[in-house]
Parts: structure tokens; C-alpha cells; sequence
């Protein structure tokens, strides 16, 4: 096979220029490739982990029925205290999960006292909401990075547009559960940043003041977002833990609790699906592009060729070797061109990261645009583009395996 | 025994729709370790008839048996390992493959066609590169030597797998007179060391004198045999 090989890479440096451009056009796709994929790679990364991290978990659980109705914050589809206990019996026994935390969520009259709007809250335990959502009090513009009890967080927009400033007093007045109104003052603690997605321009009060707001008697709450140690299991753990929570019944044997992921809870899943179906599709075309490339280098080098592949079958040479012989220029080609591409690829990132590409997302300015080389996507393509050499040179390997000798010698 | 016994054999080929009888009835019969040359005028039938000696083609009519296997009942793969075991080839033009050097062209067919582990192939790519007087000339690539240093090559190519018949299509066409002599002594040389039977065809009055047996054909017939100064009209 090394002789064979030596033969097949000598044979296609014998057309310098043509092997040169076709191992050209074979590295640009590549390239093309490699850095789109890893420049929405990257981009999609930050999207979820901006969405994740910063209000959703990667997963919620919430009672059955509250995420159709979740745009009304409905207090009386809350988890009671029975409910929530057998929930955390069942998310403490999970290895996989990192940290999880309970929220009240509800909607609310927001006052200065010279004006009043409208604004969505949620009720949370600092500690565990910051395990949870990482990125929150990194969110925080002004003030204090840490929530207390009487404290209040509010998003810039509406801090901006109703002239509130850090240490303001604010009133809150929600409509609790009975159809009662209850309010209490705030201060505001915090402005938040805003950022793109559901929550994204939510205030932030403690639990226990949300409770004492909504004047709950017992232990409720309207979601438990849910953090894992490895996203990437995230889909493994969803299953396990949507069939363990199908088993938690209420007294009418119908499940209490719904899990959902973060896909199915952010419209940015959709915005992610798309940019695997760019994906896709630019590897389609770079599948096309080495097999029109290689096919046609491979037909031509057959055709130039015959009085020499004759030669070949003349004296012998079994024509399982003949195909051999021609596959392996076709994926001689194909090797070099991943490599190659591979190598352009990684020193066009690196060049990327180097400049320090800044972007905006929503109303995230300046987002620092950092490009990863995923060795999986390397990989893939690398196997892509040497599967389809090889491919391409099927046919064209299979002629000049097929040839007849006779013809082939008499070829002018 | 004999090694080549052609009994009444036939060619005729199809070019669109007329049919051309290339061979028409050709019988005859060569010892192992004869140096024997086909010659006649173009058309006359010669490469058609070194084409069904070397199992690249197959007769229309009749049998002709090489090795003591009858060369119509060889399918495609046969056909080639029977080429890669029994036959060497010399070929007018050389057909040396551009992209080897000497020594690789004279090694592929023991690492390509019979496996030859890499010792035995080495001792023997250089005792025929020796024989043939081409050892200085073993790193270079053929577009780097003569046209009768490429002959010699090739001389040395189809030798290299020990085979019991060497067939060779106008082997001196594309060389001046002294070179061809030059090859054709080479040739004869070879089967006086090796014992291998030398079968060439060609139309240089002056080269077929070097044949110990030529068979003259005409038309696609055999017209006339010579062995050795002794004349049989066929």
C-alpha cells in the first residue's frame, strides 16, 4: 500500500498546476467551512449562554399547565408546599444537576410615586438563583451586585424611563391570589442590564418579600429553573427526569409537574435550528465542491492516462490494484485539502480571536465575538471531504479498472 | 514440449459494419527457449497475433494454447495474473511509467503484480539492471535517458518476473539501426542466460536476421518459416 501510495502522489505531481488547484479549491472550502462553523458555532454558544445563564436554566420545571399560560404569570397554577417538597426529593437525588433554584413569578404596578407602570418580577433566593443563572449579577449596571430583603432590581429601560435612580424608593402593587391588591416599598438596589429573551426585562425581588407581597400563607412558587453540570447531557437528563417526574401524581393520578428545556421555553431555539441548517447546507456545498473538483482532475488523469493503464494491465497489474492505484490519488487530494484547510482554517480564528471582533445581540452591545475550533467539527469535516475524494474518484477509478488492455495500448 | 501451439487460428474484427479477418488459419509451434520473429508487411496480422499470444485478446476461431493453458479460457482477472506470472512485455514505444525511476519500473511488477517480498526484489531489479548495463542509470526517470536506455529498461521489466515467454511488438521501431541491434542482442543475450523464449515482430529486414525462426505472414496468413537457414514454405 506505501509503494501504491508513493505511486498515486507522485502521479498527481506530475500535473503541478492542476493537483494545485484543485487542492486549492478543495482548502477554500474547507476554510470556508471551518470558520463559518465555528463562528456561528460560537455565536450560538453565546446566544444560549446568554439565555441560559442569565434568566432560564437550562431547565424548568413548573406545575402542569403553567408554561400555556405563562405569558398571564398565573399565581393559581403555583406549586403548593407538598408539591415542591416532592419535587426536591426528586432533583436532590440527581448527580447530574449543579444547582437548582425556586422563583415566584408574578406581574405588578411599579410606582414612584410620581408615575406608575407596569413591571414582570421574580421572587428568588440570591444564593441559589446566582448558582442557577450565573450570569445575573453580572447583569447588574449599577448598585449592588447582592440582593436583600426589601431590596428591588429593576431593567435599565424602565429605571431610564421613569427617571429612578440607585437608593429610589418604589412601591409595588400586585393583585394576589384572592383578587385582593397589596403593595410595599422598595429600594431599588440595582439597575440590570436587559438582555434579548424571555425574563430578559424582568425586575428581581427576594422570595420571601414576593411571597409577603402576593400575601401567601404557605411555601409557593411558580417555577424551579434548573442548572447541570454538563449542558451537553442536557438532553439525556431531560429524559430521565421528564419519566421520573411523570411518576409524581396528584390526587387525581394526573401528573403534577412539567420539565422543560430551554429550547422549548426561548424563541431562540429557533434562531439556533437555523443556524444548524445553514450549517448544513454550507456542507453540502462543500461536498459539492470536492466532488465536481476531484471527479473531474480524476476523469481527466484517466483519460490521459490510458496507454499507461494499459501498459499496466498489459503486464499483469490485477485490476482490483488499477482502482486502488486511482482512489488513492483521488484521496490523496482529498487528504491534503483537509489538512491544508484545516490548518488555514485554524489560523484564520486565530487571527479572528487576535482582532478582538466585537458585536451586539438584542440590546447587548459590544459583545466580544470569541471563536472556538471545535475538534469534532474538524474532524467531521475532514472525514467529509476525504469520504467524498474518495467518492468522487469512484467512477473514474472503476473505468480505468475495467479498461481492456488491447484498446487501452492502442489509444493515440 | 512445445510452448506455444496455434492450431487453424482465426481473428476477425467488427469496425462498424464491416468485418475485417485479421488472422485467417494461422497454425504453428514454438519451442521454450526459442528467438523467434514475426515479420510481414503493415496490416499483415503480426500484433494481432502477439496480442492472442499475450492473452490480451482472444481468438475468433481455433486454439492456441501458451503455457499449456488455452488462452480462450481465460477470464479478465486470469488473463492478467497469467500475463503477471508467464508473460513479459516490450512495447514500441517503452511505455515506461513516467512517474518511477528505472529501478522502480523494473521492481512494479514483482511489488505490483507478484508480491515479491523486498529483498528478493532488490537482488533481482539489480542483477537485470547489471544485465542489461543500466546500474548507473537506476535513480533517474525516464525522461531522463535515451530511447535505447529505455528499451533496455523495458528489456529488463519484462525479464524481472522470471517468465517463460517475452513478447515484444516492434521492439526497435523508435530507434536508430545501431541501437536496435544493440536491443536485439540484448534480447538474445538474455534468453541465452535466462532461457527465456523471445517472441518479436518486426519489419526491419536487417533485424530479422538476428531471428533463429521467423515466421513470415501476409494477409493474415502464414506464408513462409524459417528456421536456422533451412526454409519451409508455409
Amino acid at each position: 500500500m506505501g509503494k501504491l501510495l508513493k505511486i498515486a502522489v507522485r502521479n498527481l505531481l506530475r500535473y503541478k498546476r492542476r493537483t494545485l488547484l484543485t487542492t486549492s479549491l478543495i482548502t477554500l472550502g474547507v476554510v470556508f467551512v471551518l470558520v463559518f462553523v465555528s463562528v456561528t458555532g460560537s455565536f450560538k454558544r453565546l446566544m444560549i449562554a446568554q439565555n441560559t445563564d442569565s434568566m432560564l436554566g437550562h431547565l424548568q420545571v413548573h406545575r402542569k399547565g403553567y408554561v400555556a399560560s405563562i405569558d398571564n404569570l398565573p399565581l393559581n397554577l403555583n406549586l403548593k408546599a407538598g408539591a415542591i417538597g416532592r419535587l426536591e426529593k426528586v432533583l436532590d437525588a440527581q448527580s447530574e444537576i449543579a444547582a437548582y433554584s425556586p422563583r415566584i413569578k408574578f406581574g405588578a404596578m411599579f410606582s414612584t410615586f410620581v408615575e406608575t407602570t407596569n413591571i414582570r418580577l421574580n421572587g428568588i433566593d440570591p444564593e441559589r438563583e446566582f448558582q442557577t443563572v450565573s450570569l445575573l449579577p453580572g447583569r447588574v449596571l449599577e448598585g449592588d451586585k447582592t440582593l436583600a430583603r426589601g431590596d428591588i432590581w429593576i431593567p435599565e429601560l424602565l429605571a431610564r424611563g421613569m427617571k429612578v435612580k440607585i437608593g429610589d424608593t418604589v412601591v409595588i402593587v400586585a393583585t394576589n391570589q384572592d383578587g385582593s391588591v397589596n403593595g410595599k416599598q422598595f429600594k431599588v438596589a440595582g439597575v440590570l442590564e436587559s438582555v434579548s429573551g424571555p425574563g430578559g426585562r424582568d425586575g428581581y425581588i427576594t422570595i420571601e418579600d414576593a411571597a409577603e407581597v402576593l400575601r401567601m400563607e404557605g411555601m409557593e412558587i411558580s417555577e424551579v429553573a434548573i442548572r447541570l453540570h454538563d449542558f451537553g447531557r442536557l438532553g439525556v437528563v431531560s429524559e430521565r427526569l421528564t419519566g421520573l417526574l411523570e411518576q409524581e401524581l396528584n390526587q387525581q393520578e394526573k401528573p403534577i409537574f412539567e420539565l422543560h428545556t430551554w429550547e422549548k421555553l426561548s424563541p431562540f431555539y429557533n434562531i439556533a435550528r437555523m443556524i444548524d441548517v445553514m450549517t448544513f447546507f454550507m456542507k453540502l456545498m462543500l461536498i459539492a465542491i470536492v466532488l465536481v473538483s476531484i471527479m473531474n482532475v480524476m476523469i481527466m488523469a484517466v483519460y490521459e492516462r490510458i496507454r499507461e493503464i494499459g501498459t499496466i494491465a498489459a503486464i499483469g497489474t490485477p485490476p482490483g490494484r488499477i482502482l486502488s492505484l486511482f482512489l488513492l490519488e483521488g484521496l490523496s487530494l482529498g487528504v491534503a485539502g483537509a489538512i491544508l484547510g484545516n490548518i488555514v482554517g485554524a489560523l484564520i480564528i486565530f487571527v479572528l480571536n487576535a482582532s478582538h471582533i466585537t458585536y451586539d445581540f438584542g440590546r447587548q452591545k459590544d459583545l466580544l465575538l470569541q471563536v472556538s475550533l471545535d475538534p469534532v467539527d474538524v474532524f467531521v469535516l475532514s472525514v467529509i471531504v476525504i469520504i467524498i475524494a474518495v467518492v468522487a474518484s469512484l467512477q473514474p477509478a472503476f473505468k480505468a479498472s475495467r479498461m481492456e488492455p488491447i484498446k487501452a495500448l492502442r489509444h493515440v | 514440449m512445445q510452448l506455444i501451439v496455434a492450431e487453424n487460428v482465426h481473428k476477425t474484427y467488427q469496425v462498424g459494419e464491416v468485418q475485417i479477418n485479421a488472422l485467417k488459419g494461422v497454425s504453428f509451434a514454438i519451442e521454450p527457449g526459442a528467438f523467434v520473429s514475426f515479420v510481414g508487411p503493415s496490416g499483415s496480422g503480426k500484433t494481432t497475433l502477439l496480442n492472442l499470444i499475450g492473452c490480451l485478446d482472444k481468438p475468433s476461431e481455433g486454439k492456441l494454447t501458451v503455457a499449456g493453458v488455452d488462452v480462450s479460457s481465460l477470464d479478465r482477472r486470469q488473463g492478467a495474473a497469467f500475463r503477471g506470472e508467464k508473460l513479459g512485455f516490450i512495447f514500441q514505444d517503452f511505455n515506461l511509467i513516467p512517474v518511477l525511476t528505472v529501478y522502480e519500473n523494473i521492481e512494479y511488477p514483482l511489488l505490483m503484480v507478484q508480491d515479491v517480498p523486498a529483498r528478493q526484489r532488490s537482488e533481482r531489479v539489480l542483477a537485470l539492471l547489471e544485465a542489461v548495463g543500466m546500474s548507473e542509470q537506476k535513480d533517474k526517470f525516464p525522461g531522463q535517458i535515451s530511447g535505447g536506455q529505455k528499451q533496455r529498461v523495458a528489456v529488463a521489466r519484462a525479464l524481472v518476473t522470471n517468465p517463460a515467454l517475452v513478447l515484444a511488438d516492434e521492439p526497435t521501431a523508435n530507434l536508430d539501426h545501431a541501437t536496435a541491434y544493440q536491443v536485439i542482442e540484448l534480447m538474445k543475450r538474455m534468453r541465452d542466460s535466462f532461457g527465456t523464449t523471445f517472441i518479436f515482430s518486426t519489419h526491419d529486414p536487417k533485424i530479422v536476421g538476428e531471428a533463429e525462426t521467423i515466421f513470415t505472414l501476409e494477409d493474415g496468413r502464414l506464408v513462409d518459416t524459417q528456421v536456422k537457414g533451412e526454409v519451409n514454405h508455409g
